[in-house]
């Protein structure tokens, strides 16, 4: 299994995410399940804070990620402008 | 006795509003920006033309000679709506309103040496009644503008200029007292030096096409006037007398910060819709931007004294750069 996943709760801050991710990473799908969405990338997945902040219409810090988060597959990489989740570390 | 719990997912019949769904492309939720925006105002069945013009509808396209295909195409990127504009200025006023606190707690403001606050009340102070002509403006656009998508931050701004002219004052009587209002207001209205800048405000208010009042207020006067009082101005107080004034005016410094994100976006949108657009904007940003730096050159000399030539330059440069980046000919 190559796949990296996390899922969001459902939520007006998380549709913005899930939008920018969904633009970031064409292969994603997305699984939307009562109050939470999946979404799952072959390989890799990242979120970019600059097309999270377009889709929010205000500063985003990835850091305010985890507010919604209820889980993640992958191993992590952060910086200040990108999140990104893979197998690769 | 055996329970058996599951998990019922419950689809709802419909994720937002037909008008909604319509323009973002099927039913799918939609932001609250996108609800309380997109196709709000009326555009059909206006019944009886108004009796005040009768040349147009109640709504109607046709009093800019800009012309839009879809005037929803403007989108604000701060995607303000009443609620997130409320909650944005509240935290802004939060801050603004601690800072006003703390220069009174401390008594920062009779211990300011008194050459830098003259100065800071007497070019400061005039401008509440610029404040209060970017308010009648903004409401003026709202009034007669098409569309909710580019009336709605309108009628924001309004409210802003007057939460700007409201600051103004509340820094005058904090650095000085009611007389120091007073002999602003005859300033603005006698002193030769604010007669361009009068003239300038009061030609607004009679401009017809509601779009080139947007040019003429919130790019070309808000584009040199918040850069040179709370950007240049405010440095060269704060280097002569420490950085009090800029406490008080932090609120319009922020504020411009984010305007010119909501111009800029408003701007390309207009311009990049058709060469005709184009054409128009660029002449009416050419010729208030060169009245705005005449009416605004002996606010500057005032303000900053021999540097003054050469900030109005680098603004006038600036303002150019910026232009050209959303498409305009200068």
């Amino acid at each position: 299994m190559d796949n990296v996943f996390i899922i969001f709760q459902t939520n007006e801050e998380t549709r913005n995410i899930v939008e920018a991710i969904l633009q970031d990473n064409p292969e994603a799908t997305v699984n939307e399940q009562p109050a939470m969405v999946r979404i799952d990338v072959p390989g890799r997945l990242t979120i970019r804070r600059e097309s999270v902040e377009e889709k929010m219409g205000r500063d985003f810090d990835l850091q305010e990620l985890h507010l919604n988060l209820i889980s993640l597959g992958g191993n992590i990489n952060e910086t200040d402008d990108e999140f990104s989740l893979s197998w690769k570390h | 006795m055996h329970l058996d719990l599951r998990t019922v997912s419950i689809k709802p019949l419909r994720q937002t509003f037909d008008r909604v769904a319509a323009r973002i492309g099927g039913d799918k939720p939609a932001s609250r920006y996108q609800e309380a925006t997109l196709d709000v105002q009326s555009d059909a069945n206006f019944h009886y033309r108004p009796l005040w013009d009768h040349e147009h509808e109640l709504y109607d396209a046709s009093r800019t000679a800009v012309k839009m295909v879809d005037w929803y195409a403007f989108k604000d990127p701060r995607q303000f709506y009443y609620g997130t504009y409320t909650l944005a200025r509240a935290r802004m006023q939060e801050t603004a309103e601690g800072d006003f606190d703390f220069v009174e707690e401390r008594g920062l403001a009779s211990k300011y040496p008194s050459a830098a606050k003259e100065l800071a009340l007497e070019v400061l102070l005039p401008l509440r009644h610029v404040e209060w002509g970017g308010n009648m403006n903004n409401t003026s656009i709202c009034a007669y503008g098409y569309g909710a998508a580019i009336t709605q931050p309108c009628i924001f701004q309004a409210m802003d200029h007057l939460g700007m002219a409201q600051y103004l004052t509340r820094t005058g009587l904090l650095l000085g007292d009611v007389e120091d209002l007073d002999s602003a207001k005859q300033a603005w209205l006698a002193d030769a030096k604010w007669q361009p800048l009068r003239h300038y405000v009061e030609d607004t208010f009679v401009l017809q096409d509601w779009f080139e009042l947007l040019v003429a207020q919130s790019l070309v006067l808000d584009g040199l006037l918040y850069p040179l009082v709370y950007q240049h101005f405010d440095n060269a107080l704060s280097e002569q007398a420490g950085p009090v004034v800029s406490m008080l005016t932090r609120f319009q410094s922020e504020w411009y910060a984010e305007h010119s994100k909501w111009v800029n976006a408003t701007l390309k949108t207009a311009v990049g819709e058709s060469a005709a657009n184009r054409q128009l904007i660029s002449q009416w940003t050419k010729s208030w931007r060169d009245r705005a730096l005449t009416a605004l050159a002996p606010v500057a000399a005032l303000a900053l004294g021999e540097k003054a030539g050469a900030v109005m330059a680098e603004l006038h440069e600036e303002f150019n750069a910026r232009a050209v980046k959303f498409g305009l000919t200068l």
